[in-house]
Order: C-alpha cells, then sequence, then structure tokens
C-alpha cells in the first residue's frame, strides 16, 4: 500500500463511530478487542507503534501463569488456585487487592484454552527454566508469535486495527467517556466511541516520569521493553480523575547487561551469572549476599540493588570454572588473565578490586559445591557474606558481565473493579471505560514479581474489559 | 576466525539465540543450538543444513529487522547453507558449479538435449526417428537398450559416487565421522524426513508470505519427492522386467512401471510447479534472493523431467515419440549429472544433520518426541 492510500484508508477508518475503542495493542488490548467483538460490538484497536512493533512488551514475552487442577501436555503437574494465591501474597508482601487477586486466579483457569481458541500455541517451559514448566505455559515461538495469532484472529472477526495511531487526549466528563484525540501521520483525529478500553501499558519508557519517581538515577536504566509504553494513556486518566493505585517507584528491575540497547533488549540481554561468584561495585565493593537464594527467585531484587549503587553500575566477576554454569549472554564476557587486567578493562581501582577479591577468597569456607541446591559454600567474616555457592576466584581466566538495572514493568496504575471498570476518584466506577494489562497491573500486585503474572492479568482483564465493554453498548 | 563473513553472522545470531530460546519449539535448529555454547564453522554448517526454512523463526523473532539486532535467521542460514554445498562439492574442480548454479544448470541441461537430439538424428535412422513406432522394444530402435543402460548407468553412479564423496566431506566437517552410527537414529531421520517434520513452524504450519501459516509447501514438497521416488521405482521395476523377465519397454497403460511412473510424473510436475510460485511469493526479507538461481534451476529441471516423461507417454505413439525421447532423455541426463552440483544435495545433507541431531539427542537422552 502507498502511503497515501494507507493515509486515505486510516482517514476513513477514524471518521466511523465505533461500539468500543481500544487503546493499546498488547495482549491485553487484543483479549479485549476479541471478546467485545465477539459480543457484537464494531471494535477499533489503536496502536502507537508501527507495525512491526505492534503488541509493545508482550512481544517479549515468554509465558503466562495459569492456575489449574491437572497436568495437560505442556504443564507439567497441577496449580491449584491456593498454591497461586501463597505464591502471590509472599512476593507482594500484602500489597495486593485480595478480592480482585483472587478474583484473577480463579478466572487465570480459562485462559488455557481460551488462548488455543485464538490460535495461541503453547511449549513446554524453555531451556534453562525449568523450574516454571508446571506453573506456566510458554507461548511456542515467543510472545510475538502470541501477538501474531491474536492479530490474526482480530482481522478475521472484522476488528479495525490501526498502527502508528496513538491516542493524544480523551473527552471524560464526569465519568463518561465520550471520544478520543488520535494521532495518525501528524493529524489530529476526533474518534467517538461508546465506550472506552484502556490498555496501553506501563509508563516504563517514559525516562522523565521515571525520573519524577526516582530521581537522576532513573537516566542510567535500560528499559527492556517498547519504546512506546510512555504512560501517556495512564497520564491522562489519572489527569481526568481517575482514581490512582500503586507508587510510581514500585516496578520489576532486574540486573541485565549494561551493554544492552537503551530500549527494547528484550529477554537475551539478562544475565544469569551472580551467583557463580561475585558483584561489585564502582568502587570495587560488594554490596550484596550474591547467593542469598536460586537466581529465578532472587532475579528481580538485583535491579534494585545495582540501581542503588553509584552511577547504577554494577560488576559480576566470576573465574573460569563458573563460565559455563549459567544460561549464555548475548554479549561475550569481558576477560583477563589477572585481577588486575580485569579491573583495568573495567576502569576499577586495580588495588581494591584485588582487595576485594582477596579478602573473599579468604573468607570462603570449604564445602560442597552444587549449582542445584542451596549448598553450604559459604563465606564467613564478611560484610555482607556470601551465604551459597561461595567458590574462590582463583582461576584465570577471570571474566566479568556489567550490569545496569533494567525495567520490565511499572505498577502505578488505574484503580479497577471485578468489572474492569474504571474506578473515579470519588470512589464510582465509570460506567463505559475499562482498563486492562500492565495499566491496571498494580491492582493485583503491588511490590515484587510472580514470573508470567503480567500476561495473566492482561488476559483476564482484558477478556473481561472486552465482555463488559460489549455488554454496556448493546444495553 | 570464521571461514565466511556469512558464518560470522550465523554465529552472532546463534549467540543472540541462544540466550533468548523462545523458537525452540519450533524445530530442530534451535535445540540442537542449545547442546553448544560456541560455534564452529562444521557447527553452524550443521545447523544450517538441520534448518528448513519454514521461516517460523523469523515473523516470531521481536528481534527480527527493523529491530537493531537484525535477527534474521532464515536467510543467514540460508546463505551459510548454499555455501556449505560448495565447500563439500566433488571433485573440487567442480565447486564453481555453485557460482551462478541456475545459468551452469541450464546449460549443461540444454547442452545434454541438444546431445540428445543431434545423436539420435545422426545415429538412428530418419525413418524410425519421426515415424510411428509401436510394440516391444519401439524406443529401442531409436536408441539401443545397451547403450542407454551403459550412458544412464555411467551417468548415475557417476552421481552416486560424487554425492557420496560430497556427504563424507559433509559428515566430517560437522563432526560427527568419528561417530557411531544407530539405526534407531537412521530410523529417526527417515520418519523426520519423510514427513518433512521441521517444516511446520512448530505445528501451525510454515510462513511464505507473512506471518500467516501455511501448509502448502510442505504438500507440495512431498508431491515432488514422492514424484520422485516413484519415478525412480517405474525405472527400477522397468529393469527388473527386461533383465529377469525379458518383458520390453514400452509397458502397457496398466502396468507397474507406467502407473508409478504417471503418478511420480504428475508429483513432479505438481510439485515443483507449486514450490516455484511459493518462491515467487515468499517473502523476500527472510530468503537468500541472490541464490534463487539454484533452486529455480532445479524446480525447473524436475519439473521438466516430469512433464516431458508425460508428453513421452502421452504421445508414444505417434511420430513425436522420438523427438520426445531424446529431449526427455535428454533432460535425465542433464538432471542427473548435475545432481551433485545443485540443489539436489541439500535433500542429502539435511537428511544426515536429521541423523546426527537424532545421535546427539540419543546421546543426551533425549530419545523420543
Ligand atoms: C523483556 C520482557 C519480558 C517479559 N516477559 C514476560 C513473561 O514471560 N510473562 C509475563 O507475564 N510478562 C512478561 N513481561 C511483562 C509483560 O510484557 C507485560 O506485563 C505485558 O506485556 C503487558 O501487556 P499490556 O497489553 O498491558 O501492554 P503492552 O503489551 O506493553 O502493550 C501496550 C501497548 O500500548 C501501546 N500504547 C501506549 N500508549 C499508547 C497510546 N497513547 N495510544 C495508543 N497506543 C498506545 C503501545 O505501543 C503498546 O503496544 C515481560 C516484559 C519484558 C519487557
Ligand atoms: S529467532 Fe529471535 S525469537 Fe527466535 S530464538 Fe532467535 S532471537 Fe529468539
Ligand atoms: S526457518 Fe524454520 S526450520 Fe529454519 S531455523 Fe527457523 S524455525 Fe527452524
Amino acid at each position: 500500500m502507498s502511503s497515501e492510500t494507507a493515509r486515505d484508508r486510516a482517514s476513513e477508518i477514524l471518521a466511523r463511530r465505533y461500539d468500543v475503542l481500544v487503546v493499546g495493542g498488547g495482549n491485553a488490548a487484543l483479549c479485549a478487542a476479541i471478546n467485545a467483538r465477539r459480543g457484537g460490538a464494531e471494535v477499533l484497536v489503536v496502536e502507537a507503534a508501527p507495525r512491526f512493533y505492534r503488541g509493545g512488551n508482550t512481544r517479549h514475552t515468554r509465558n503466562l501463569r495459569c492456575a489449574h487442577d491437572e497436568a495437560n501436555e505442556v504443564l507439567t503437574g497441577p496449580y491449584p488456585e491456593e498454591e497461586f494465591w501463597d505464591d502471590l501474597l509472599r512476593v507482594t508482601g500484602g500489597e495486593t487487592d485480595e478480592e480482585l487477586a483472587k478474583f484473577t486466579i480463579r478466572e487465570s483457569k480459562e485462559l488455557w484454552d481460551f488462548m488455543n481458541e485464538q490460535g495461541v500455541r503453547f511449549q513446554p517451559s524453555l531451556g534453562g527454566t525449568l523450574s516454571l514448566g508446571r506453573t506456566n505455559a510458554f507461548f511456542l515461538g515467543g510472545g510475538r508469535a502470541l501477538i501474531n495469532a491474536l492479530y490474526l484472529t482480530a482481522e478475521k472477526l472484522g476488528i479495525e486495527v490501526l498502527y502508528d495511531a496513538e491516542v493524544t487526549d480523551l473527552e471524560i466528563e464526569d465519568g463518561f467517556f465520550s471520544a478520543a484525540a488520535v494521532s495518525y501521520a501528524g493529524r489530529e483525529h476526533r474518534v467517538e466511541a461508546k465506550a472506552l478500553v484502556a490498555a496501553a501499558g506501563g509508563f516504563e519508557a517514559n525516562i522523565e516520569w521515571l525520573t519524577e519517581a526516582w530521581g537522576p538515577e532513573a537516566e542510567n536504566f535500560l528499559i527492556r521493553g517498547t519504546p512506546y509504553n510512555k504512560g501517556s494513556m495512564l497520564r491522562m486518566l489519572l489527569d481526568r480523575g481517575v482514581k490512582q493505585i500503586g507508587d510510581p517507584k514500585q516496578c520489576h528491575a532486574v540486573a541485565i547487561d549494561a551493554r544492552a540497547p537503551k530500549f527494547d533488549g528484550g529477554i537475551s540481554t539478562r544475565l544469569d551469572c551472580v551467583v557463580f561468584g561475585i558483584v561489585v561495585n564502582r568502587n570495587a565493593e560488594r554490596f550484596y549476599d550474591e547467593g542469598e537464594d536460586f537466581w529465578p527467585k532472587r532475579y528481580a531484587i538485583w535491579g534494585r540493588l545495582v540501581a542503588a549503587q553509584p552511577d547504577q553500575i554494577g560488576y559480576a566477576i566470576i573465574d573460569s570454572r563458573s563460565i559455563d554454569k549459567f544460561m549464555p549472554s548475548i554479549f561475550p564476557p569481558i576477560e583477563a588473565g589477572s585481577i588486575e587486567e580485569l579491573a583495568g578493562k573495567l576502569e576499577l581501582d586495580p588495588g581494591k578490586l584485588r582487595a576485594t577479591v582477596d579478602g573473599f577468597n579468604a573468607a570462603v569456607q570449604p564445602g560442597n559445591f552444587d549449582p542445584n541446591a542451596l549448598d553450604d559454600c559459604r563465606t564467613e567474616g564478611l560484610a555482607p557474606e556470601k551465604t551459597h555457592w561461595a567458590r574462590t576466584i582463583s582461576e584465570p581466566p577471570f571474566y566479568a558481565y556489567p550490569l545496569r538495572p533494567g525495567i520490565t514493568f511499572t505498577y502505578l496504575g488505574v484503580r479497577v473493579n471485578k468489572r474492569a471498570q474504571i474506578i473515579m476518584d470519588d470512589g464510582k466506577p465509570s460506567a463505559n471505560m475499562f482498563a486492562a494489562g500492565e495499566i491496571m497491573a498494580g491492582n493485583v500486585l503491588g511490590q515484587g514479581y510472580l514470573a508470567g503474572i503480567g500476561m495473566t492479568i492482561g488476559a483476564v482483564f482484558g477478556r473481561i474489559a472486552g465482555r463488559e465493554a460489549g455488554n454496556y453498548v448493546r444495553n | 576466525m570464521f571461514a565466511t563473513k556469512d558464518l560470522e553472522e550465523a554465529d552472532r545470531l546463534m549467540r543472540i539465540c541462544n540466550a533468548c530460546r523462545y523458537c525452540e519449539g519450533l524445530c530442530a535448529v534451535f535445540p540442537a543450538m542449545e547442546m553448544r555454547r560456541t560455534f564452529s564453522d562444521g557447527d553452524l554448517n550443521y545447523l544450517s543444513n538441520l534448518c528448513h526454512q519454514c521461516g517460523a523463526c523469523y515473523y516470531d523473532c521481536q528481534y527480527a529487522p527493523p529491530h537493531e539486532f537484525d535477527v534474521n535467521v532464515p536467510r543467514t542460514l540460508s546463505k551459510v547453507r548454499t555455501d556449505s554445498y560448495r565447500s563439500y562439492a566433488w571433485p573440487r574442480a567442480f565447486a564453481p558449479m555453485f557460482e551462478r548454479n541456475g545459468l551452469m544448470v541450464a546449460l549443461v541441461a540444454s547442452l545434454s538435449v541438444a546431445v540428445f537430439l543431434i545423436g539420435f538424428m545422426a545415429w538412428s535412422d530418419p525413418g524410425v526417428m519421426f515415424s510411428t513406432q509401436t510394440g516391444e522394444g519401439a524406443f529401442y530402435r531409436i536408441m539401443p537398450h545397451n547403450a542407454m543402460v551403459a550412458v544412464f548407468g555411467a551417468a548415475f553412479l557417476y552421481a552416486i559416487f560424487a554425492m557420496w564423496m560430497g556427504f563424507n566431506a559433509f559428515w566430517k566437517d560437522i563432526g560427527a565421522s568419528g561417530e557411531r552410527l544407530e539405526g534407531q537414529s537412521v530410523w529417526q531421520a527417515m520418519k523426520d524426513a519423510g514427513q518433512l517434520r521441521y517444516l511446520d513452524g512448530g505445528g501451525v504450519g510454515c510462513m511464505n508470505e507473512d506471518e500467516r501459516p501455511t501448509d502448502m509447501r510442505r504438500h507440495y514438497h512431498h508431491a515432488t519427492f514422492y514424484g520422485f521416488m516413484l519415478c525412480l521405482a517405474s525405472t527400477s521395476v522397468a529393469t527388473i522386467y527386461h533383465y529377469a523377465f525379458g518383458w520390453e519397454a514400452p509397458y502397457s497403460w496398466y502396468s507397474l512401471p507406467v502407473i508409478l511412473g504417471t503418478v511420480g510424473g504428475i508429483g513432479l510436475v505438481v510439485g515443483p510447479a507449486g514450490l516455484l510460485g511459493a518462491k515467487w511469493t515468499r517473502d523476500r526479507a527472510m530468503s537468500d534472493t541472490g541464490r534463487f538461481g539454484m533452486d529455480i534451476a532445479f524446480l525447473a529441471m524436475l519439473f521438466l523431467v516430469g512433464a516431458t516423461g508425460l508428453l513421452l507417454l502421452f504421445l508414444r505413439a505417434t511420430p513425436a515419440m522420438g523427438t520426445l525421447l531424446a529431449i526427455h532423455l535428454g533432460f535425465v541426463f542433464g538432471f542427473f549429472i548435475t545432481m551433485p552440483y545443485g540443489k539436489f544435495v541439500h535433500g542429502l545433507y539435511r537428511f544426515g544433520a536429521l541423523v546426527r541431531y537424532a545421535m546427539e539427542r540419543r546421546a543426551a537422552g533425549l530419545v523420543g518426541a
């Protein structure tokens, strides 16, 4: 299609009136659009990203967590609702709305069938993630395959989709939505719809906003996902009388390779080597127990730990005995024959790094190294100690990986109820505004992280938002 | 480090994929990749020949172009694969056949058709060549059976030998030559190849024009492959008829060689035509367009062998028979002698890669699915 015909088509699409306007183009948006359409509504999906980048952070995902009572061809065993709830309670430390969370978990039981019906295919857990084989259903081909399947279904159902189309303004009066301004190819279009579904993700790509919450440190954060999740929908809703949930500082941040691109580096920039060595900061000092627990469980705290260090940078240092003990990384390790040489390459003070490594080596107690158990290899007399998998860093060559905080997911959002209706400041639900996905995930996940729950929340509330918006329009 | 730029690129991609692994369930390439952390030229040649070019990992990849990581596994592996054919060619002097392969194959084919036409006209009686011939031994009045067997037997044996040498080079390159070959792995590979198990995008179908899965390439490939096998079977049965029973061609419409040959010939016409069509509409972004010549030449040869065979069958009782026989035999001869120097070898190396993959899985204790 030439750009002119594309623009004509877009103008024609944007000139129509819709029953349901869905803002966003990821998992939550598509689940909502599909369900609203199946309920008979005329649906328009506006996605700010170009076609290739459609599906925001959903493109980068690999699994969703769903409760189930029996094993199936992919999930290796039952995952009862109660266990899911216990897991959620533990990671959030109670920062969750119990009613909504339990409701989400119950509804998650239907996701397996629902996703299959939309053409999404699953596979057993990927190499290196066996611990998730029972609880999480992995998408065959990853998140982009899921997104492709959902768009294909949307197309077959006759849902209109427009890419490169960003919502820049909302007309809301007394909690009632009437129209949105959609910016397309440099022009603003007023699009009227009877109901709105806000499914535009989080604000993790909005560095300014992150800086407001975190201070100037946020300038050094890497954004693991799409550059298009600027949180503009969230901001507009909050500015127009919608009740806020969550803390802008709460987010899922992991330590990733500092050489990753600023945006969209995705899964392949993660590093799993922390437990096998030590991690030092810019001053060549250790700052946390690297062997506290298994990596998957500790994965999500290291982003914050590194964020708290000077210049928001850390360096994982291991020796040749550990180099093939973890998932391979996309970037080659920085290699050196001696600790001093390594320090030189990392631009750390060689004397200080030597002292830190020597001090660590001297504190390592004898033990039986076992990467598959919380073993008895630990240090004694250090602050902080390393409590498991502590082996001396003594066999050259030595290797280092630089670490930076990588933001995955933000928790600040809009308050919703079980019908996915957006709650206004006065506590009343909006009649025709619904929200799903990361934009409301903070209702369930106020803190901490449980692998795969982002997609669960998006799919559960997306389905409900679509259904409820469809119902509203019909009545 | 790496012998070519394409191998270097393949190494870069495999490192990204190995850190990502999202495509693990799509085919055999990714699980085989995961058994390694670093990749030698031989490893990359192995992985590239294991790839069936289904395209799924291109559309499923969050890092595909225009993403800055520029991950295009099908295109890169396709380039590496074609280069590997060249490097295994025997004798080495014929390796350049793989450059501008389309042109080379077309030249050889037309030359051999011309030689048969001229040869028939020079040596056989024009009265026989251009008149209706029927009954036992009709074909052999134009070219004596023994001459046919000698010429085609020699061409075929040469092709088999050259390909055997190529296969040995491949087997050594991918690091499999020291290992014991078990029957079970070969059987597994035969099943995987026979079904084209890895041309299905992990179960949804292969992707050709866009992210919409389709199974058409698999169907057309089955038509081509099984068509080819049926034609081989037809020739073998006819040879047995000739030597064991003294029954001379042409055979009746309901005889086994003719039925096998007809069904096989139809497969060889429909299959390559379908594959050519699919090639035409295929998303250029994931194809190694510079190498289309080789694929097209191979498909065209198969199509022409099939089509001229069918024509010969239908017009064998007309004066056109002599000319058609020359053309058909010309294409068959051209096909035989270019077999080791064209796309035909893909089947051989891919099969070898599947055997190797089955061996690796057994060694890793992952037998079964
Ligand atoms: C590397 C990585 C891996 C992850 N892995 C997993 C995983 O395995 N499992 C899991 O559960 N979660 C995972 N997550 C989290 C997961 O991506 C999110 O929870 C989930 O994708 C949120 O879905 P969503 O539909 O709400 O938002 P998104 O999928 O991010 O979609 C939001 C969309 O809204 C569009 N948009 C934004 N503003 C506007 C606007 N004003 N107008 C129009 N459109 C707009 C954006 O372009 C974007 O496409 C991962 C995240 C990352 C970064
Ligand atoms: S092709 Fe892309 S999505 Fe698939 S494994 Fe490689 S990097 Fe990951
Ligand atoms: S193109 Fe298909 S067969 Fe080749 S690597 Fe990708 S998914 Fe595997």
